[in-house]
């Protein structure tokens, strides 16, 4: 009753693939080569699954300006007094081990005709298949009167590192009383219930040190990731200090000042002692200069996140749009196997195994408090389509919410040893 | 009650094999609870021992009783929902660890439906509510997995690939720190645990939608894999 893999086998460049096995595919030269773009939950995990898988048989580079990674997934609990800036911190001595060649530089362009990479330090790279994982950039002029030269008047802390750490310190220096502001982002963005639970955790630290203080939510949205639970906790343990305004009060209508430090919503303005502004999000740069984006994010084939305008080049993550899977850590490294596993198929002839999509996000409320919501996913002709899903309830029990507290921190060593090794 | 309580039962016919067991027989109960009898007390002054006093097992949580030092695999199941009924007790006593992992509960099992059936029936004189329980179903179901299933020789290399999805989660140096462990796990206890999952037998949202789309050909193969994982 052994299984036959050959069962499997769904796209035609993976049954090509396979007849022809076990060549090597590099064209002219000798070892295959892989040039991944960008060393996150995406680029990371494809590089070190590449490595891995591949025994050394492909040239796996990772082109990365960090020395070390600062994830984006628990920096909410950071500002929340849970976790410590250098919890976060993930360096890549661990891919380096692994046979990933980690090369600090940034990538400023790509000659897909060529099949070169070019770099910020000088230079080139060839590369058979390339790999993107560059994350999210923000749209110019999403948020009146915010640009980045702004943003460290108005943080926008959606990136992991400095920016967090700077918004935790004037969070720290609120005056009694004094008024925290977000702008929230429209959809599609990273991390939909990362907002609500950097809400939340802001109002964690306010009710230990600043209890009078207020949070105010600008949200172009008329509704959210895990809302009802989310507004059930803020209702029960931060009674009176979030005011949310959606969609049809405005929330979507607003101009800040960074100079004056004032957030104007719906034609109202107010002084505000620290504002979070998260703007509209688009794919990482190099994306667009590939030339692979449509709008503001990159479509690819559910099949193996290859581009649907360059076969030899894949989008995980943020960047890509595949259909139904949230834009997350998670699903970027779920998405990350499906193709390392297409893409060593198409380099040496291995197994290319159907692809199959998860993802779960664990948010946090208060102490000991956590939720979660999640879904299995499959490629169909179309897009990458929801198959199953659950979520928390209100009203669970503290038994359960500090159980599913405890498996996200299992969850977060899970996966950055998932990506780092 | 009646037709909630039947849609798991439904779900777990088509996916476990084996005959529904009649009504249990509370006497030959007694006789085969002395298989229990060195860990497990029951009645008026029953105390913990070796493992918990089973009055009151019926309606109550996994790993409820205040004072008793259950295993981290026990009190997880009860975070996570785990409610002793005719059904998930038939399954623990079956095979514990197709329920709980890593229970302290040192049993190997009772294969035979009917001793089940009967123990069930034995204990369930000494729980408070004995109403939930309904008189009309069988006390018991079998849930022995189809030998078939367990014959299935995992593709190891198709496992190592769906691993992928365990490994955001389950850590790969086998720490269980809010997650637990997944290395180093015996092949049957393997599959029996998956398919304890599929059938949502044991609690837990993302394992029982994880394990919901496994094929059995993919539970072997993800069997195949852990069981020789360093």
């Amino acid at each position: 009753m052994k299984l036959n893999r050959r069962v499997f086998l769904g796209s035609g460049a993976a049954v090509s693939a396979v007849l022809s096995a076990p060549a090597v595919f590099a064209a002219g030269h000798g070892k295959p080569r892989v040039v991944v773009v960008g060393g996150g939950a995406g680029g990371a995990t494809a590089a070190r699954y590449l490595a891995k898988d591949s025994k050394g048989a492909i040239d796996v580079m990772l082109i990365e300006p960090s020395r070390m990674y600062y994830t984006c997934f628990f920096s909410n609990l950071y500002l929340g007094g849970f976790k410590e800036m250098d919890d976060l911190g993930h360096s890549y001595g661990g891919l380096a081990r692994g046979g990933v060649n980690v090369v600090h530089d940034w990538a400023v362009g790509v000659d897909r005709d060529a099949k070169t990479v070019a770099l910020a330090g000088g230079g080139s790279v060839p590369y058979d298949k390339l790999i993107l994982s560059p994350g999210i950039d923000f749209v110019d002029g999403a948020v009146e009167g915010w640009d980045i030269s702004a943003q460290n008047a108005m943080p926008h802390a959606y990136k992991g590192g400095s920016q967090t750490e700077l918004l935790k310190a004037q969070i720290a220096a609120m005056p009694q009383g004094g008024t925290f502001a977000m702008v929230a982002p429209p959809n599609p963005f990273r991390c939909p219930p990362g907002p609500y639970e950097r809400v939340s955790m802001v109002a964690h630290y306010l009710k230990a040190n600043n209890p009078t203080a207020k949070i105010i939510v600008a949200d172009p949205k008329a509704k959210f990731s895990k809302q009802a639970l989310f507004q059930e906790g803020w209702a029960d343990r931060y009674a009176g200090m979030v005011d949310w305004i959606g969609e049809d009060f405005g929330g979507g209508n607003v101009a800040v000042d960074p100079g004056a430090m004032t957030l104007t919503i719906d034609g109202e303005e107010t002084k505000v002692d620290v504002c979070n502004v998260i703007p509209a999000m688009k794919a990482g740069r190099i994306a667009e200069l590939t030339g692979v984006t449509d709008g503001n994010w990159a479509p690819v084939n559910p099949n193996d996140m290859s581009s649907r305008v360059d076969g030899d080049v894949y989008v995980l993550g943020d960047a890509s749009q595949q259909g139904d899977m949230p834009k997350s850590g998670f699903s970027a490294n779920s998405q990350a196997k499906v193709c390392a596993n297409a893409v060593r198929g198409a380099l040496m002839g291995s197994s290319v195994f159907p692809a199959r999509f998860s993802n779960t996000c664990w948010s946090l409320i208060d102490t000991d408090n956590g939720v979660k919501v999640g879904a299995t996913y499959e490629a169909t002709d179309e897009k990458i389509a929801k198959v199953d899903g659950f979520i928390s309830n209100t009203g669970e029990s503290a038994d359960l919410r500090k159980a599913t507290y405890e498996e996200s921190e299992g969850w977060y060593a899970g996966i950055t040893s998932d990506m780092f090794g | 009650m009646l037709a909630r309580s039947l849609v798991p039962l439904t779900v777990v016919a088509v996916l476990f094999s084996g005959p529904a067991a009649a009504q249990g027989d509370a006497e030959n109960g007694q006789k085969v609870f002395r298989k229990c009898t060195s860990c497990h007390q029951v009645g008026a002054d029953a105390k913990d021992r070796v493992g918990p006093q089973l009055n009151g097992i019926f309606g109550r949580a996994a790993g409820a009783i205040e004072g008793y030092k259950y295993s981290k695999s026990m009190r997880r199941a009860g975070d996570d929902g785990l409610i002793w009924t005719l059904e998930t007790l038939d399954a623990y006593i079956e095979n514990p660890k197709a329920l709980v992992s890593k229970t302290r509960m040192n049993f190997r099992g009772l294969d035979d439906p009917q001793d089940r059936a009967d123990l069930l029936a034995f204990l369930r004189d000494y729980s408070d509510n004995p109403a939930d329980i309904p008189e009309a179903e069988p006390t018991a179901e079998a849930h022995m997995l189809d030998p078939a299933i367990l014959a299935i020789e995992g593709d190891a290399e198709y496992g190592a690939y769906l691993a992928g999805e365990c490994t955001t989660c389950h850590q790969g140096d086998g720490a269980d720190r809010g997650i637990p462990s997944i290395t180093h796990w015996p092949t049957e206890d393997f599959v029996v645990a998956m398919h304890a999952y599929k059938s949502k037998l044991r609690p837990h949202p993302v394992m029982q939608m994880m394990a919901g789309r496994l094929a059995d050909e993919e539970i072997a193969a993800l069997a195949a894999y852990f069981k020789d994982l360093e």
